[in-house]
């Protein structure tokens, strides 16, 4: 099963997991990621961060994610809420959950869900710090990495 | 010859992050000339098109694109194609 959610609100991790987990006794194994807002942004107190999609891409983006991962790992389950709109410090910004038979395939499974979101799903931040100056966050060349080394000859 | 008809193309453009802050707009629908074929040359026509283009597409390579929802290249052809998306490298999650 995969479930994509794009929303302004919070999530309830515990009833999302509960969602993810229930009427399958075959899922041992349940791994999760949840990303939220830093206070700082280079030593400077952040006031708020923004997050812009591209309503439609967003959606099919992520469900071929999540098709990819849920055949790579054979997951029994894949879910994904990924929050818009203005958050402040501390708020949480995205929670994935891949559960398998398993450990290993939802720990991989959870990993490689969020190696290719950074890098794929249209997502962008834009933050403002405390001193007024709001400014969009760069991409980083390290995710680019970090998906990339999916690309190696599978040791498994 | 091949047997085609030339026709301008209604095609809806969408613009998001710094890119929408420069041009100033989110989306807009263009009529695009028969001689538009690939994503980079619809980039060149659209820097013709005032000096808030020309800022947002001043620097090509760091343009990431979408046809139809779906990322593409700058090479690729735009066919026949409903709705390019133009957006700075994605920093989600």
């Amino acid at each position: 099963m995969i479930s994509v959610t794009i929303q302004t609100a919070d999530f309830d991790t515990s009833a999302e997991i509960d969602s993810a987990t229930k009427d399958n006794l075959g899922i041992g194994a349940v791994a999760t990621f949840i990303g939220k807002v830093r206070g700082e942004v280079d030593g400077r107190p952040l006031q708020s961060m923004t997050l812009e999609h591209y309503p439609g891409m967003t959606e099919t983006e992520l469900t071929t994610i999540a098709k990819a991962a849920y055949e790579r790992f054979q997951l029994s389950t894949v879910r994904i809420v990924h929050r818009v709109g203005e958050l402040t410090p501390g708020n949480n910004i995205v929670l994935v959950i891949a559960t398998a038979p398993h450990r290993q395939d939802a720990f991989d499974g959870c990993a490689f869900l969020m190696d290719y979101l950074k890098t794929r799903a249209p997502f962008w931040k834009k933050e403002v710090t405390k001193d007024g100056k709001g400014q969009w966050v760069d991409a980083r060349q390290s995710d680019d990495v970090a998906r990339d080394r999916w690309d190696e000859p599978q040791q498994r | 010859m091949p047997a085609t008809t030339s026709q301008n193309r209604q095609m809806t453009l969408r613009y998001f992050a710094w890119i929408r802050e420069r041009i100033g707009r989110s989306e807009e629908v263009l009529t695009l000339p028969t001689q538009i074929v690939t994503v980079d040359d619809l980039i060149a026509w659209l820097r013709t098109r005032g000096p808030e283009y020309e800022l947002a597409f001043a620097k090509p390579d760091v343009i990431r694109i979408a046809i139809d929802h779906i990322h593409a290249q700058s090479s690729s052809q735009i066919g026949t194609a409903r709705e390019i998306g133009f957006f700075p490298p994605v920093t989600g999650g």
